[in-house]
């Protein structure tokens, strides 16, 4: 066989394993929408910890963190702490954002706002910038795919090709199974991405330096300068990574995936075990800074940094391990792809759909139109990655700018009486506006300021501000919550 | 409980962000916020060991 082919059939085997435990998964139970969305609400610590980190450790995570540590240096480090806050940050708001889960039924996060400020309308225009904020998300996993299986095949299979098939396989797991096929399937992804990660980011440094520090001793040597902010960046200093670190920990739990995957949970206290277990987890990601600064020295001229990576396993490994490599690569890809499929299909039907063009419509119809809306929904996100060119951490950021906007709304949904639907309202509406156009006009950073961070500011401001105006009427939060 | 991590890894930037000196072999900033990955986790196992003895009756966990 040629490197090409052994490469490419471990890759095969390990995807159709993974979608085959997607398929077994659950065909026991009975899918209805809550069992569909949230797992009957069913799921212990175990379970919650892998559906979790089945939705954080993405492609970002193998190609685009390594591939940031190669082009960028220094500022890649804001990686490690922003995952790390965003678990600390999630133990003091998710056990309570569970308990009015539990007692309203919600779902998803529009019905949350659906919930506290009794307003279809703002629910579903939190619909919209949920599944906006996904687009770029979805387009990094598939773009992913795309990276993987053509260094993997060495240029013999084509991205457009790898996307479709891969697009396709995620499409049919989560239709036939929902959520709990999702956990099930990150069982296998997270043991893969484990060892691969682990064999990459202290192989490489020891096959060509002798060791992680001598690694390190050499880079500092030779291009000090890459290792600290700005590292090879002109303008993304330390300024740029608080904002930056404040905006993507806080943003982290308003993704409507990470924000519905609190109320699969048993228990709001399994909500607080995982926030002591998973900060330890965000480890991985300090062995892919190793293998992309490492790639720095072994590889210098590279065009694209976020194929560093695998073209260096390509290079070190034999292509049975670049197969790996690619297997766990291609599953982190199609699992949150997966999960950002169901959210945002789940979102369209249930809180955009049928409250407001049909509301007589049953809770077996919303689960029809949703599965429906994941196969355009997937049709329609492979269709842009095919298109679309940008690093893969510039995509999470642009979505995470968008999707940030979101926490005024909850945060002062959960702790302050006064807050408006009116206020929450024009907060999202400036804050999405400052966001994007800072970001069309190529205008971020903004006075070494992350751009969404700026946003964000703004939106709080104008949330404030509107709510007191429009104070008049009867308080908007739930009079039993406080 | 919760700001310390946020003070030491964010906040605290421009203190730490060096090579100089090595810490077994790690850039010196790559060194502080690995460290502080691990003492995040203890901060928090002591928050949910106090969040835990201090309203024992809402935690209804089986």
């Amino acid at each position: 066989m040629t490197p090409a082919t052994t490469a490419l059939t471990v890759i095969v085997a390990i995807v159709t394993i993974g979608a085959a435990i997607g398929f077994l998964a659950g065909s026991r139970q009975r899918m209805d929408l809550e069992q569909w969305t949230v797992g009957g609400r069913g799921f212990g610590t175990a379970l919650v910890f892998l559906l979790m980190a089945g939705e954080v450790y993405t492609t970002f995570t193998f190609l685009g963190v390594s591939g940031w540590a190669y082009s960028r240096g220094g500022p890649v480090l804001y990686a490690l702490a922003y995952l790390t806050l965003a678990y600390v940050a999630s133990f003091f708001f998710l056990p309570q954002l569970w308990e009015i889960g539990r007692k309203y039924r919600i779902q998803t996060q529009a019905d949350f706002f659906n919930t506290i400020y009794r307003n279809p309308y703002l629910a579903g225009f939190v619909c919209i910038v949920g599944i906006l904020a996904f687009v770029p998300y979805i387009q990094l996993q598939l773009d992913g795919i795309g990276i993987i299986v053509s260094v993997a095949s060495f240029g013999h299979i084509g991205r457009v090709a790898a996307m479709t098939v891969a697009t396709v396989l995620v499409i049919a797991f989560v239709v036939a199974n929902g959520v709990r096929a999702i956990a099930w399937v990150s069982v296998l992804k997270d043991l893969l991405m484990l060892v691969a990660a682990i064999a990459i980011g202290v192989g490489i440094p020891l096959t060509y330096f002798g060791g992680i520090g001598a690694t390190f001793a050499a880079l500092a040597h030779a291009r000090p300068e890459h290792l600290v902010m700005p590292g090879s960046t002109a303008n993304l200093g330390h300024s740029w990574y608080i904002s930056t670190v404040l905006l993507t920990a806080c943003g982290f739990y308003m993704w409507p995936h990470t924000f519905g995957a609190t109320f699969t949970a048993r228990s709001a206290d399994i909500l607080r075990r995982n926030a002591v277990l998973m900060p330890i987890y965000s480890l991985t990601i300090a062995l892919m800074f190793f293998a992309g600064f490492a790639a720095v020295l072994i590889l210098p001229h590279l065009q694209n940094g976020d194929l560093a990576l695998l073209t260096v396993v390509r290079r070190t490994f034999p292509p049975w391990f670049l197969g790996v490599v690619g297997g766990a690569g291609a599953l982190t890809a199609m699992v949150p792809a997966a999960i950002l499929l169901l959210t945002a299909a789940t979102l369209f039907a249930k809180n955009l759909y049928r409250p407001l063009v049909a509301p007589a419509m049953s809770d077996d119809g919303v689960a029809r139109l949703a599965r429906a809306m994941v196969v355009l929904l997937g049709a329609a996100s492979l269709a842009l990655a095919i298109h679309g060119a940008s690093t893969l951490v510039s995509l999470l950021l642009a979505g995470y700018a968008m999707v940030a906007q979101c926490l005024p709304g909850v945060l002062l949904g959960l702790y302050w009486r006064q807050v408006t639907a009116i206020g929450v309202f024009s907060g999202i509406v400036v804050g999405v506006l400052t966001a994007a156009s800072l970001m069309f006009a190529h205008l971020d950073p903004i006075g070494g300021l992350n751009a969404g961070f700026v946003a964000l500011c703004s939106n709080f401001v104008v949330a404030v501000a509107a709510s007191l105006a429009t104070r008049a009427r009867p308080s908007a939060a739930l009079p039993e919550l406080n | 409980m919760g700001a310390i991590p946020f003070v030491a890894m964010c906040f605290s930037v421009a203190l730490w962000d060096r090579v100089e000196p090595m810490v077994f072999g790690l850039p010196f900033n790559l060194f502080w916020l690995i460290v502080w990955v691990v003492l995040t986790s203890c901060c928090m196992w002591v928050a949910y060991r106090l969040e835990s003895s201090g309203n024992r009756a809402p935690n209804r966990d089986p």
